[in-house]
């Protein structure tokens, strides 16, 4: 009854969502836990996606000059730059790296805290595990997000410039004038953050569902941790096409 | 084993574990104050019994009373009841990002609005009931067995619950800890006006802090009484396990445990 089962699943990871958001009420416990999870898998996630973010404006710069030149039209690779890193690679590609660095981590964390007891013991002190462990890493993963896609972007359109004008030998001012034309402030990037917070939402509920529930086992936190990535991605791809579709003209 | 006012009544109580009967048929009344031994061989269902005092199990029959009231099956109501009821598990559930003195003030953050300076001095007086003062700032890894158990007993003994259930709480501990440990739960009880419910199958540590032994086998209650008449019992139920003997009433080789199963 395969179908019977994955709609379990999906009820399930429907009422964990409700529960999240239940159990986030403002307090200073909570805040002090958000603090801590903005450091843990935000902060400590800024050299992956500086040197994803660099790398992706680069190789994109390379395959956009190579493209455009054969019209005669490389003048516009920041156009095709921003565009596709706005729209599209800047928060998936941030959210899939996200997802590789923290998001196994939150599952793994969880997994192995089912697995220690420590879970078992926040219930028995009548202390709400959802909201003690979940929701601080939750709204830390909404909130990082779309801040390091704006680094991501920041640092391959970095990358572009030192290679569009320094190797290729576009004109400096020609590069950002057409990125600033090309790109609009609100239907880009402001879009682009909406993305992203959606898709740090999807990242942090997929690991804390699997490690919340994995076996108190170590195989058991081994699977919740695959399984966060490969769902998290899976979830990440599908609902960036359908944000895109819906999103932009 | 009787009284007016227990602070634990199990009455007619059946628990099930992955659709098979674990425990049946027990009627318990854990008067105020005292020590109770719950005794067994590993796999018996001590510690369903106490999924079952703290709410973690339903029961398949019978009824389930603490602190005077059936366990709730209300999420809120039962994590009401739970700020009533300190329990040191077999794994100590540390959490291992904090260190011991914000282990033990996690309760008392969570429940109270009391001061920092207040609760810092609380997690103090704790932390000294078990000797433990001068290890207030170590991680969790950094504590040997020993102490870890011993965080977890001031962590459980926070919010002054007026019962403490202790789930097999010398596993893992060598015979000065066991002793250090067996030597706070009767002290604390006697001092702090506690009732103590001890989980366990270390008969011979546990026995001379007792006020009274349960032994559970064969999915029931085999004995009630006190240590002494335990001691004494010609049971041979009660006999194998006592002495350790590998053949007898109690089956060697038990069904194996669920995913669901403790």
């Amino acid at each position: 009854m395969p179908f019977v089962a994955a709609t379990r699943s999906v009820g399930r990871a429907g009422l964990f969502t409700l529960s999240v958001l239940s159990a986030s009420r403002p307090s200073v416990d909570l805040f002090r836990e958000f603090v801590r999870e903005i450091y843990k898998i935000g902060a400590r996630s800024l050299p992956i996606i500086a040197v994803g973010g660099a790398f992706v404006g680069l190789s994109v710069t390379l395959l956009g000059y190579r493209a455009l030149d054969t019209y005669g039209a490389s003048n516009q690779v920041s156009a095709m730059l921003g565009l596709g890193l706005y729209r599209e690679l800047g928060p998936v590609l941030t959210a899939l790296l996200f997802i590789g660095r923290a998001g196994s981590s939150i599952a793994a964390e969880l997994g192995l805290m089912r697995a220690t007891d420590q879970i078992t013991a926040l219930g028995l002190m009548a202390i709400n595990p959802v909201g003690k462990v979940v929701a601080p890493r939750f709204w830390a993963a909404v909130l990082c997000v779309p801040l390091l896609t704006g680094f991501f972007c920041s640092l391959a359109i970095s990358a572009s410039y030192f290679e569009a004008v320094h190797v290729i030998g576009i004109d400096s001012g020609i590069f950002w004038q057409v990125l600033k034309d090309s790109v609009d402030f609100v239907d880009d990037f402001g879009m682009a953050l909406v993305k992203s917070a959606v898709f740090g939402a999807v990242a942090a509920l997929v690991a804390s569902y699997v490690g919340f529930h994995a076996e108190p086992t170590i195989e058991g936190t081994s699977v919740a941790t695959t399984k966060a990535v490969v769902n998290a991605s899976l979830l990440v791809l599908m609902f960036n096409f359908v944000m895109s579709a819906l999103l932009f003209r | 084993m009787t009284e007016a006012d227990p602070i634990v009544r199990l009455t007619d109580l059946r628990l099930d574990r992955g659709g098979r009967a674990v425990l049946r048929d027990i009627n318990l009344a854990v008067p105020r104050g005292q020590v109770v031994a719950v005794l067994g061989p590993s796999g018996s269902g001590k510690s369903t019994l106490l999924a079952a005092l703290t709410g973690e199990l339903e029961p398949a029959a019978g009824s389930v009373e603490v602190l005077g009231q059936p366990v709730p099956r209300n999420p809120r109501a039962l994590l009401e009841l739970r700020k009533g009821i300190g329990v040191l598990l077999q794994g100590n559930g540390l959490l291992t990002d904090l260190t011991a003195s914000e282990n033990v003030a996690l309760p008392l953050r969570a429940h109270t609005r009391l001061p920092k300076v207040l609760i810092d001095r609380l997690v103090m007086m704790k932390l000294n009931a078990v000797g433990l003062r001068a290890a207030a700032d170590a991680f969790p890894r950094e504590l040997s067995g020993g102490m870890a158990r011993r965080v977890a007993l001031a962590r459980a003994l926070a919010l002054d619950p007026p019962l403490m259930v202790y789930d097999e709480p010398l596993t893992g501990l060598d015979p000065i800890a066991s002793g250090v440990v067996m030597d706070l739960v009767r002290r604390l009880n006697d001092s702090l006006g506690l009732t103590s419910i001890v989980v366990t199958h270390h008969v011979h540590e546990t026995l001379p802090v007792a006020d009274h032994a349960i032994v559970i086998a064969n999915g029931g209650i085999v004995f009630s009484g006190t240590p002494q008449a335990l001691q004494a019992s010609t049971d041979p139920l009660v006999r194998q396990f006592l002495d350790g003997q590998p053949d007898g009433p109690i089956p060697f080789d038990a069904a194996p445990r669920t995913a669901e199963a403790a």
